[in-house]
């Protein structure tokens, strides 16, 4: 099938293959990595665990927001549902992965329905509002559940049980963990892929193109919408019940609004509408996140170190100053995004050329 | 006589002070063609937009092929067959030409809750859609994208899109706003095409094509109906002619 090899022709495809190929062998090459002394395999799954679970949570987001133009800024919110349906449920002695996931996946369909029906009428700012309004609505709650932990969380005493088919404890917890988180998120982008292509999707793109006119074609926008918005909601509560499971912890800070602005950064930095986009994002933003602090402190004791040499100590003036200058690492991370964002308007993907569609 | 296609009865639009349907009654028959002109500002736009359900009016009542579509949403009236094009161009403009047909088609298939199939290897949308920038003679152009195609050339899409609904009225406003001569001239000749197949309310300010095209015309002015007549009618009308074709001051 020439299907197979069609991503391949050009830079765009060669890259994305590229990164899932990295991402799946990530397992066989974290070993080599770690006996190199440039990273530990543990710190590598772990970070990359998470990587991949909010690239699904990413792309979900870009499934309304990329595809559809609705502007939610409250998506966070259906991970800590997804999160808090497993930390609950474990907590009354229910482990099951096949009873938790499914019913993650629905509760936050449920919610995204609600919220939908309410929040989709408007239009802008209204709805940037009014989705963040319910977000915070909901972490309150999540705040007030004294019997779980309240603001300070519930620790979950063991992973979601698939039947004994995932290890989830021992030595493999994290490989078999990382590997069935790379695989949902396979699932989740070929399942975004025949959406985002379908009658369905080209509904729901040409209301974010033109509402007005969509409707003047005789498509009611407004179920459309809604049902892509639900669609969204159940995949992030999918993350969200896979994150809770990577952290082995719940708590209200997992659907605060700041979670829900890191999901739409990743989504603009990575490329709004592009399938790979938020993965691209997800990568970019929690690796810079991660190590961002890190490398300006090498820069920094760099530079110290240089300009001692060339003025001699008291003009360089004390390291320890210095390096408090890394702790503004965010600042160097808002400026990294406000240029992608001004001079990359197809985000990252855009950087490896055009789309073929709009 | 005859059940009429459109029933317009007493319908009444007010954006703050100012009427810009005023007490408006009108009946457009099956197949006619009626042509709808009047000076700037007559409140045509403000009619078709309450006619497809853009605006919701403030009083009075329409009918369409004997229902009430008063309170009906926009999408569900073009499901019974009354579609529209805009006067300011309202295309989907990140899409090609032949994708903007191909979404006319598919909405006129039904429900768009098919969510595996890819739409754009679908033959049964793309091949009427190409069938109809045939029609309006954009077939050329069906992979070009919307935004990069000329002023005239999307006048044409924004009516092939119309046209792709299959609907038994059309609302055409304004159809041949800022299309050069030639341009205008084609579309009289495809609008003279549908003459008799589909019932249309053109609102036009090209005179040569109301007279050539229209049955009846009816005469806005402030909202309200100056006049309805078969063209020579409103050619004679004095009234018609002080208040529009500019013979006031003689
Ligand atoms: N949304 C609105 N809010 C307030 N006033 C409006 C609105 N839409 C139209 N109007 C006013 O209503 C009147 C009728 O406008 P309309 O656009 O229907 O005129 P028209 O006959 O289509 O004119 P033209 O020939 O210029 O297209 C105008 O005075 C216009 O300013
Ligand atoms: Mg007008």
């Amino acid at each position: 099938m020439t299907g197979m090899t069609a991503p391949l022709r050009t830079w765009r495809g060669r890259v994305a293959v590229g990164l899932l190929v990295m991402l799946a062998l990530l397992p066989w090459y974290s070993p080599w990595l770690d006996a190199a002394g440039i990273i530990s395999q543990r710190f590598a799954l772990t970070v990359m665990t998470r990587v991949v679970i909010l690239a699904i949570a990413a792309s979900s987001l870009n499934l309304i927001l990329g595809y559809g133009g609705m502007v939610s800024f409250g998506h966070a919110v259906y991970i800590g549902i997804g999160g808090y349906t497993v930390g609950i449920l474990t907590y009354h002695g229910i482990g099951s992965g096949f009873v938790q996931f499914p019913l993650a996946i629905l509760l936050s369909a449920l919610l995204a329905l609600a919220i939908g029906a309410l929040s989709l009428r408007t239009r802008g700012v209204y709805f940037i509002m009014i989705t963040l309004a319910f977000a915070q609505l909901l972490y309150y709650v999540a705040v007030g559940l004294e019997a779980y932990g309240a603001d300070d969380g519930l620790t979950i005493g063991r992973r979601s049980d698939f039947a004994g088919l995932i290890p989830i404890r021992g030595p493999n917890k994290f490989v078999a963990f990382y590997l069935l988180s790379f695989v949902v998120l396979l699932l989740v982008l070929g399942l975004v892929h025949r959406l985002v292509n379908s009658r369905f999707g080209m509904a729901l793109r040409g209301t974010k193109s033109n509402d007005a006119r969509m409707q003047a074609l005789g498509f009611p926008t407004f179920r459309y919408r809604i049902v892509a918005f639900a669609i969204a909601g159940a995949l992030c509560g999918l993350a969200g019940a896979l994150l809770a499971n990577h952290t082995e912890f719940i708590s209200p800070a997992m659907m605060h609004w700041t979670r829900s602005g890191d999901l739409i950064v990743m989504v603009v930095l990575g490329g709004m509408g592009s399938l790979l986009g938020p993965v691209y994002g997800a990568v970019a933003f929690l690796l810079l996140e991660e190590f961002l602090p890190a490398a300006l402190a090498m820069v920094l004791t760099w530079l110290h170190a240089g300009l001692t040499a060339v003025l001699g100590a008291a003009a360089a003036g004390d390291l320890d100053a210095w390096l408090k200058m890394a702790e503004y690492w965010q600042i160097a991370l808002g400026t990294i995004l406000i240029l992608v964002v001004l001079y990359a308007r197809g985000g990252i993907d855009g950087l490896f050329g055009r789309s073929r569609h709009g | 006589m005859a059940d009429a296609m459109l029933k317009i009865d007493s319908l009444i639009k007010r954006f703050g002070g100012l009427v810009a349907t005023d007490s408006l009654s009108l009946e457009v028959e099956p197949g006619e063609v009626h042509a709808l002109i009047g000076p700037n500002g007559a409140g045509k736009t403000t009619l078709i937009a309450q006619l497809s359900g853009f605006l919701r009016p403030d009083a009075g009542r329409i009918e369409f092929a004997g229902q009430d579509i008063t309170d009906l949403p926009a999408a569900a009236r073009v499901r019974l067959g009354l579609a529209r094009s805009f006067q300011i161009t309202s295309v989907l403009r990140d899409f090609t030409a032949l994708d903007n047909v191909a979404l006319a088609e598919q909405a006129r298939q039904g429900h768009s809750f098919r969510f595996w199939r890819p739409a754009r290897a679908d033959p049964s949308l793309r091949e009427p859609a190409r069938a109809a920038l045939r029609e309006v003679g954009l077939a050329d152009r069906a992979d070009v994208v919307a935004a990069l195609l000329s002023h005239g050339e999307q006048r044409q899409l924004e009516v092939a899109m119309a046209l792709a609904s299959d609907p038994r009225m059309l609302l055409l406003d304004e159809p041949m706003a800022g299309m050069g001569p030639e341009e205008s001239a084609r579309m009289v000749e495809l609008l003279r095409g549908l003459r008799g197949r589909r019932t249309m309310l053109l609102v036009e300010h090209d005179m040569d094509a109301v007279f050539a095209l229209a049955d009846r015309i009816t005469v806005l002015v402030y909202g309200r109906a100056l006049a309805t007549g078969t063209p020579a009618e409103i050619r004679a009308n004095r009234e018609v002619r002080v208040a529009y074709l500019g013979e006031g001051d003689g």
